[in-house]
């Protein structure tokens, strides 16, 4: 019942894309500015059963019916409510249907929400979101569809992965799917931008509030996605340059560009041909990323089963997508004047966009190169975190100082008549990374120029966010963004330099010393729960200098549907530091691994990877205020 | 000039999307088939009942030599066995076990119950020296010529396909 | 400007007198050794099996006083390039290594050449 409704609201959501489509192209031949309400209704109608449509799946997960493969496949009657909701989207088809939502819903709300821009730019901004729409809508009929039956119908379900049971991961995909899908709508714009000529500032106008929100989104979907990794994984990382989370990083760097320019072009009228370039590869890089992942040509920790069909199919779809903007951007092309100083603030939004591009594309060849030589030499090999921690680490130094100095900086002409503060914060951030050094009596070269470079730029936020506090000139959003960033950093480099990292076989009752700790294996005891049963193990962490006793509890559980084993760590959280241990079995032996694992600042690497998204948030309202 | 840079660009995407799809086929899955060709050197292996060492030289009598990694724990070794015995039976092949991180009686168990295929046999208990052949999971078999050189690896249970490849070779 | 440039020369000069007195760390290299049997986790990461043996082989290799790289060239051979999460530059690897290096470059040539041709004008 609920596959057939879903199929016909499928079917009828393809009816209405052709319909608005064709409704469009009709609208753009008549004179006036106005866009007919036909159109509005039939993009709410479509908006609103498109929704019916994901709801009708989201009930099959709820009610638990199996006659949907999808449903079997990814759900067990003995699963929680959230995860029944959330395994909806946590496959491959489910997640196709929340593309479509995404896109559905941008496509209404910039057709709704730009009504001072001309008529034909909104109008084929339309079209083109439709057609993308189309796409995915035909990808999931023809190959990706969450109503396919089975016959007859399981009793039972064969259940969600136990890892990706995790309120974290509920909400990842979501969040990460509103940023690169996002990125759609300027795509379009982008596209209807070259045809209808429509350049101006005010095209940076109507997107520029798009490309921040989908870049909010974007950050948070990466920092939760690091948050599940790093709670759930069991690594003691939260960052592993996996070519998923490089799919992810690609548009982010894309976006972050794109915004910056974006300001230029507002203001001065330059950079449209940029602009554009950035929309578009913003959409067919968050295109990209989605086929690496779901074709299975890359081996990565979060692999969806593979299907060369459905990698032909987005394929053909990624081609398209790059030859018709390729073809209408070279088509639309003239040469423009860049009329830009040498010492302006533009500049500095180039150097921006300078390093953005370095580091997407170094981090889009690292992630495809093994493909390359696998496909052209037969020989597989590995580009993993050392690659991009070489390459990528030393450049970020430089970057941040002009992060730190950029902002300050006069549109057009300025003068560097704040050349003795910056020597003075300068000197400032050596004096502190020395301190820090001469305290946790631990460095290298690169943590160093990390660490200074970072306070540089935290310094000198600060010092803004005093003068603009004072002038009620606020730039508020930049400064808490670029801040937070700084401190990112920093709290990076903190967390890179002095983690510690041991680990042990151990039997229950052993006792192992080492730095200034003393692990304590206590006792190993089994409990059954509802869906898996459990090894807890009870171990004493013991900090000798403080003589600081902590119980941590590491855990391995044997779950029955599917039947997997998962290793959950123990973390002691606090404000500077996480205790991180985990135990895992040894085959043939009644001894177990322990891992401990001491990771400073953990906790200031989520906030302020939190802030900077806050900083992009309060730019939108800032932009939307001023409207 | 910007007609090149138009062209380069069109080139590079095509590039990119032409590698894509011939990548679509292939399976991301890695094994260790680049080995194939290469020489295997530094063998020292204490035999089974540990009163002799495995040298190279006890390599070099035969023409050929499919060295096999098992152990009394693993179960796909089980499904492989009865072909390890047909393979035992050509005089032109020697059969080399390794018996992979096991307890010795456990080992004479299967054997016994399954019978013995190899004409020789040498243990690994901590697994340190099979990683010298690149086995990372057993079983694993890995076919050599007189002078070392890996002809052919063979990942996972051998089947009745690398059993007729095997005699194709040897003969 | 000058700061930076004064700070990188700084930066060249001690790397390659920090990079001598490093000496073998070995989280390091199982942090670098990709588990074979795993889905895209290190040595380091995993607990499988073969993380285990290769761990003690590395020790083992450490003891012996073979080097970092060595250890690295030794799991190479034995696995193939595809163990080691660090590709080596060599003549396959050299566009992976040089490339974003040259886009760092090329990109920092674009805008200058950008701001020059405003300056001629004036």
């Amino acid at each position: 019942m609920l596959s057939n409704l879903g199929n016909i609201l499928l079917f009828i959501n393809v009816f209405l894309s052709v319909l608005i489509i064709y409704f469009a192209s009709q609208n753009i031949k008549t004179s006036g500015n106005s866009i007919s309400e036909t159109i509005y209704q039939t993009t709410l109608l479509q908006t609103t059963l498109i929704f019916g449509c994901f709801f009708t799946l989201v009930a099959a997960f709820i009610t638990s019916d199996f006659s949907l493969i999808n449903v079997f496949e990814n759900s067990h009657t003995s699963k929680p409510l959230l995860y029944k909701i959330s395994g909806s989207w946590g496959n491959h088809e489910g997640s196709l249907m929340l593309w479509v939502i995404i896109l559905t819903i941008f496509s209404f709300f910039f057709l709704i929400n730009n009504k001072t821009h001309p008529k034909n730019y909104r109008l084929f901004t339309l079209i083109f979101q439709n057609i993308i729409i189309l796409g995915f809508l035909s990808f999931i009929l023809f190959n990706s569809n969450p109503f396919t039956l089975i016959s007859p119908a399981p009793k039972e379900g064969l259940g969600l992965n136990p890892i990706l049971q995790d309120p974290a991961l509920a909400i990842h995909p979501p969040l990460l799917y509103i940023g690169f899908v996002g990125s759609s709508i300027y795509f379009s714009a982008a596209m209807a931008s070259l045809i209808t000529n429509y350049s101006e500032k005010f095209f940076a106008k109507s997107i520029k509030n798009w490309v921040l929100i989908s870049w909010v989104f974007q950050t948070l979907g990466i920092l939760v996605g690091s948050i599940w990794a790093y709670y759930e994984l069991g690594w003691g990382g939260f960052w592993f340059w996996d070519p998923v989370e490089n799919a992810s990083l690609l548009p982010w760097f894309a976006m972050t560009a794109l915004f910056h320019s974006l300001i230029v072009l507002e203001k001065r009228n330059v950079l449209y041909f940029w602009v554009i370039i950035l929309c578009l590869l913003t959409f067919v890089l968050s295109v990209t990323g989605t086929f690496l992942v779901r074709s299975g040509i890359l081996n990565s920790v979060h692999t969806f089963a593979n299907d060369p069909n459905r990698g032909i199919y987005m394929l053909s779809f990624l081609c398209l997508m790059i030859f018709s903007s390729l073809f209408l951007l070279f088509k639309k092309y003239r040469k423009n004047n860049y009329n830009i100083n040498f010492n302006s603030k533009e500049t500095y939004v180039l150097i921006n966009n300078w390093f953005m591009l370095f580091y997407l594309l170094t981090v889009l060849i690292g992630t495809l190169y093994p493909i390359f030589t696998d496909a052209l030499t037969e020989n597989k090999i590995s580009v993993g975190p050392p690659f991009y921690n070489t390459v990528i680490i030393p450049v970020v130094v430089i970057f941040l100082f002009f992060m730190a100095i950029g902002p300050n900086v006069k549109w057009i002409k300025n003068k560097f008549d704040n050349l003795i503060s910056l020597i003075i914060i300068f000197i400032l951030a050596l004096i502190i990374n020395f301190i820090i050094v001469y305290f946790f009596k631990s460095f290298t070269i690169l943590s160093n120029l990390i660490i200074i470079s970072s306070l540089f730029l935290i310094i000198s936020s600060l010092i803004d966010l005093k003068k603009s506090l004072e002038k009620s000139k606020f730039d508020l959003a930049r400064i808490i963004s670029h801040l937070s960033f700084g401190f990112l950093i920093l709290f990076i480099g903190l967390n890179h330099n002095f983690s510690l990292e041991e680990d042990f076989n151990m039997k229950v009752g052993d006792t192992k010393s080492f730095n200034n700790y003393e692990i304590k294996f206590k006792k190993l005891e089994v409990k059954n729960f509802k869906n898996y049963k459990s090894l807890i193990g009870d171990l004493e962490i013991k900090d000798k200098k403080m003589s600081q006793i902590k119980t941590l509890n590491p855990e391995i559980r044997i779950y029955e549907s599917p039947s997997t084993l998962t290793y959950e760590a123990a973390i002691k959280t606090n404000i500077i530091k996480d205790y991180y241990l985990t135990m895992s079995n040894i085959d043939r032996s009644d001894f177990y691994n322990i891992k401990f694992q001491k990771k400073p600042m953990m906790f200031w690497i989520w906030v302020s990877c939190m802030v900077l998204a806050i900083g992009g948030f309060l730019r939108v309202f800032q932009n939307a205020k001023s409207n | 000039m910007q007609k090149v840079i138009k062209f380069l660009t069109t080139l590079i995407f095509l590039f990119v999307i032409v590698v894509f799809y011939f990548s679509l086929n292939k399976d991301p899955s890695y094994q260790t088939n680049s080995l194939v060709g290469k020489k295997l050197v530094e063998l020292n292996l204490e035999s089974f009942d540990g009163d002799y060492s495995l040298r190279t030289k006890d390599f070099k009598k035969n023409n050929f030599t499919l060295i096999n990694f098992w152990a009394s724990w693993c179960s796909p070794c089980r499904v492989e066995h009865p072909i390890l015995m047909s393979l035992s039976k050509s005089k032109k092949l020697k059969l080399v076990g390794i018996n992979f991180k096991d307890k010795k009686n456990n080992a004479k168990k299967f054997l016994n119950e399954l019978g013995n295929p190899y004409n020789l046999i040498a243990k690994d208990e901590i697994g340190k020296k099979s990683v010298n052949f690149g086995i990372y999971g057993i079983p694993e078999s890995i076919l050599v010529n007189k002078e070392m050189i890996v002809i052919k690896k063979f990942i996972g249970p051998l089947n009745t396909r690398d059993y007729n490849e095997i005699l194709k070779i040897i003969n | 400007m000058k700061i930076i440039i004064f700070y990188f020369i700084i930066f060249l000069n001690l790397s390659s007198s920090y990079a001598a007195k490093k000496n073998i760390d070995q989280n390091q290299i199982y942090k670098n050794l990709r588990c074979l049997v795993c889905q895209g986790q290190s040595i380091s990461d995993s607990n499988s099996d073969f993380a285990q043996t290769i761990k003690l082989v590395v020790k083992d290799l450490i003891k012996q006083g073979k080097s970092e790289k060595q250890i690295y060239t030794f799991m190479a051979d034995k696995y193939g390039d595809w163990i080691v999460y660090k590709p080596q530059l060599n003549k396959q690897n050299f566009i992976l290594w040089v490339l974003p290096y040259v886009i760092l470059l090329g990109g920092g040539l674009v805008i200058f050449s950008i701001i020059r041709k405003k300056r001629k004008k004036f």
